[in-house]
C-alpha cells in the first residue's frame, strides 16, 4: 500500500504536530503520524527516542502541549484515557505487563470489561484458537506464567475488546529471537483479520518485514518516514539499525 | 503449611491459644472475652478494610483514616441531638463521612496527585489533615465524652457469659457488613475494577476502565465503613470523645499490615485477629497494655511471612 493510498479515507489515527514535554524537557517534536485503516505501521527507534511517549500520547495518559490527537478524524486531545479505549483504541503494554494476582481468565476478561458478558463468547474464542495455550493455562495465575505466556495474555486481552487500533509497545523485548518471530507471525496474522496496528519497536528488520509503513523517530523527530519496502532499503536506516 | 495455608495454620494457632487460656483462667473468663474480642474485630476490620483499599488503590497512607472513625461517631451524635431514631442516625452518619471521604478526595487530594506531589509530602499531608480534623471535631463538638444513646446496660445471657444487646446489634450488623464488602469485591464487576487499580493503576487505566470514578467509589467505601466502624465502636462504649479515631487507628494498622498491605480480605482478617488476640491479653496482662500485644503479635506474623498473612505478588513488572 503506498503512502498516498494511506490518506485518502479518513484515518483511523493522526497526531498532528505533536509537542509533547516532560517539565522542561521537549519530549516529542512536531510529530506527524497517521495510520489507516487495517494498516500495520512500525514506529522504529532506539532508547529515549520519544516511542513510548508517543503511544503515551495517544492513548491519553500524557497530554501534549500543542497539536492533536485524532480517532477516526475525531479530536481526542482532551479526551481521558477510557473513553479513548471506548473508541476502539487497545494496547499491549511494554514489558507484558498483566494483573499479576488474576488468573489468565480474569486478565482476558478485564479486557473486555466495558462490553456485556454475552457478547463475549465470540471473542474468546478467537483469542483461544489463536492462542490455544490460554485455554490450558485459564485458570493459573498470571503472574506465575513465563515471558512468552505472558505475552500472549496481554495480547489476548487486548484483542478481547475488539478494537479497530491495537497498540504494541516493544513486543520483543526480553523474548528469545524463535519467540520473536512466533511472535511476529501472530501480529501478522492479527492484522490480516483486519484490525489496523501499530507497532512500536527497537528491532527494525522483524518490524518491517510484516508492515505496511513505518515511521523512524530519533531523539523525539521523526526523521524517516515510508512504505517499509523503502525502509528497508534506505542506507542510513540500515546502518544504524540494521547494521550493515 | 504456612505458605500454603496461612488461615488454617492460623485458625489452629487461635484454636490451640483458646483452649490453653480456656484452661488456665477458666472457660467462662475465655468465653466472655472472646465475645469482647469478635465485638472488637468488627469495627477493626471494617476500619481496616477502608485503609487497605485506599492505600491499595492510590499508594496514599491515610493516617487521617482514624479521623473518619470519630466523624462518623459525631455525626451520630448530630443525627441524635436532630432527634432522629437510632437506626436513621447510624444511616446518617456513615452517608456523611463517605460525602465526607468524597468531598476530601475532590479538594485535597486529587489535585494533589495531579501535581506529582512525592509520597512523602502526601503522607505529612495526611498527618496534617489528622490533627486538623481531630482538633476541628474537639473545637466544634468540646473534648468531653458524650453519651451516644445507646442502651448499654440491658444484655442477654448466655449460660454464664453476658452480652450486652447493643453490642449483639453491633457485631451482627459489622459481621454482615465484612461479608457484603467480601462478596463485592470478589464476585462484582465493580469489585474487580478495583482490585485491577489496586494492583496496577495505569494499567487498569489502558484497559479503559474509569479510574477517576472506581477512585471516588473506594474513597465514599473506605469513608463510609470507616464511619461505620466508629459508630460500632462508640455506641456499646455509650460515649464519643475526639481522640476515638486515634486510640483506635494503632490497632487498625496493625490489622492492615498483618492481613496483608493492600489486600482487603487480608484486612477483613486481620481485623478480626488484632480483636480477638487484644481482648484475649486482658486475661493475663493489663488492660491498658492490650494494644502492645497486637502490635507483637504484627511483629511476630511479619517475622514469618513479611508480606502479611494474604500478602501476594503484585502486578507483573511494576
Amino acid at each position: 500500500m503506498s503512502a498516498a493510498t494511506a490518506t485518502e479515507a479518513t484515518p483511523l489515527l493522526q497526531l498532528e504536530g505533536i509537542n509533547t514535554y516532560y517539565g522542561p524537557i521537549h519530549i516529542l517534536q512536531d510529530s506527524n503520524l497517521v495510520v489507516g485503516e487495517g494498516e500495520l505501521v512500525c514506529l522504529l527507534g532506539g532508547n529515549a527516542s520519544g516511542k513510548s511517549t508517543t503511544l503515551k500520547t495517544i492513548l491519553g495518559l500524557v497530554r501534549p502541549r500543542t497539536g492533536r490527537v485524532l480517532l477516526n478524524g475525531e479530536d481526542v486531545t482532551t479526551l481521558p484515557t477510557a473513553h479513548r479505549i471506548r473508541r476502539g483504541l487497545a494496547i499491549v503494554p511494554e514489558n507484558r505487563r498483566l494483573f499479576g494476582p488474576m488468573t489468565v481468565l480474569q486478565n482476558l476478561e478485564m479486557g473486555a470489561y466495558l462490553r456485556a458478558k454475552a457478547d463475549l463468547r465470540e471473542e474468546f474464542e478467537r483469542v483461544y484458537s489463536l492462542f490455544p495455550l490460554l485455554y490450558e493455562r485459564r485458570s493459573q495465575l498470571a503472574g506465575t506464567l513465563s515471558g512468552g505466556e505472558q505475552q500472549m495474555v496481554a495480547m489476548g486481552r487486548a484483542l478481547m475488546s475488539k478494537p479497530k487500533l491495537l497498540l504494541m509497545d516493544e513486543p520483543s523485548m526480553g523474548l528469545a529471537p524463535i519467540l520473536v518471530e512466533k511472535s511476529f507471525e501472530i501480529i501478522e496474522q492479527v492484522n490480516d483479520s483486519g484490525v489496523a496496528m501499530l507497532v512500536v519497536e527497537q528491532n527494525a528488520n522483524v518490524s518491517l518485514s510484516i508492515a505496511d509503513r513505518g515511521y523512524v523517530l530519533s531523539t523525539g523527530r521523526v526523521v524517516l518516514q515510508g512504505n517499509a519496502a523503502e525502509l528497508l532499503a534506505n542506507e542510513d536506516l540500515r546502518k544504524a539499525y540494521l547494521g550493515r | 503449611m504456612l505458605r500454603r495455608r496461612p488461615g488454617l495454620v492460623l485458625v489452629a494457632l487461635l484454636v490451640a491459644t483458646g483452649l490453653v487460656l480456656g484452661l488456665t483462667q477458666g472457660w467462662r473468663e475465655i468465653g466472655q472475652v472472646t465475645i469482647n474480642g469478635i465485638v472488637a474485630g468488627n469495627y477493626f476490620a471494617l476500619g481496616a478494610v477502608g485503609l487497605t483499599l485506599i492505600f491499595g488503590v492510590l499508594r496514599l497512607v491515610n493516617f487521617a483514616h482514624g479521623e473518619f472513625l470519630t466523624f462518623g461517631a459525631y455525626a451520630l451524635l448530630v443525627g441524635n441531638a436532630l432527634g432522629l431514631p437510632l437506626v436513621l442516625s447510624v444511616v446518617c452518619g456513615v452517608v456523611a463521612t463517605a460525602v465526607m471521604g468524597v468531598g476530601l478526595e475532590v479538594v485535597l487530594w486529587r489535585p494533589v496527585r495531579r501535581r506529582r506531589v512525592g509520597e512523602l509530602q502526601l503522607l505529612l499531608l495526611a498527618l496534617g489533615l489528622a490533627f486538623f480534623m481531630r482538633n476541628a471535631i474537639a473545637f466544634a463538638a468540646g473534648p468531653e465524652d458524650r453519651a451516644t444513646g445507646a442502651n448499654v446496660t440491658a444484655g442477654l445471657h448466655l449460660g454464664e457469659l453476658r452480652v450486652g444487646r447493643t453490642e449483639l446489634i453491633v457485631t451482627i450488623v459489622g459481621l454482615v457488613t465484612i461479608a457484603l464488602v467480601a462478596l463485592t469485591l470478589r464476585y462484582s464487576s465493580l469489585g474487580r475494577q478495583t482490585r485491577a487499580l489496586a494492583d496496577s493503576i495505569q494499567l487498569a487505566e489502558t484497559t479503559g476502565i474509569d479510574t477517576d470514578r472506581i477512585v471516588l467509589i473506594t474513597w465514599a467505601a473506605s469513608a463510609g465503613l470507616a464511619g461505620l466502624a466508629g459508630i460500632l465502636y462508640a455506641l456499646p462504649a455509650g460515649v464519643a470523645n475526639p481522640g476515638i479515631g486515634f486510640s483506635l487507628i494503632l490497632s487498625i494498622f496493625a490489622a492492615v499490615v498483618v492481613g496483608g498491605i493492600g489486600n482487603a480480605y487480608g484486612a477483613l482478617a486481620g481485623g478480626i485477629l488484632i480483636g480477638l488476640v487484644q481482648e484475649w491479653a486482658t486475661l493475663v496482662i493489663d488492660p491498658a497494655m492490650k494494644v502492645a500485644v497486637g502490635f507483637a503479635v504484627l511483629i511476630v506474623v511479619l517475622l514469618i511471612r513479611p508480606a502479611g498473612l494474604f500478602g501476594r505478588g503484585r502486578s507483573v513488572d511494576r
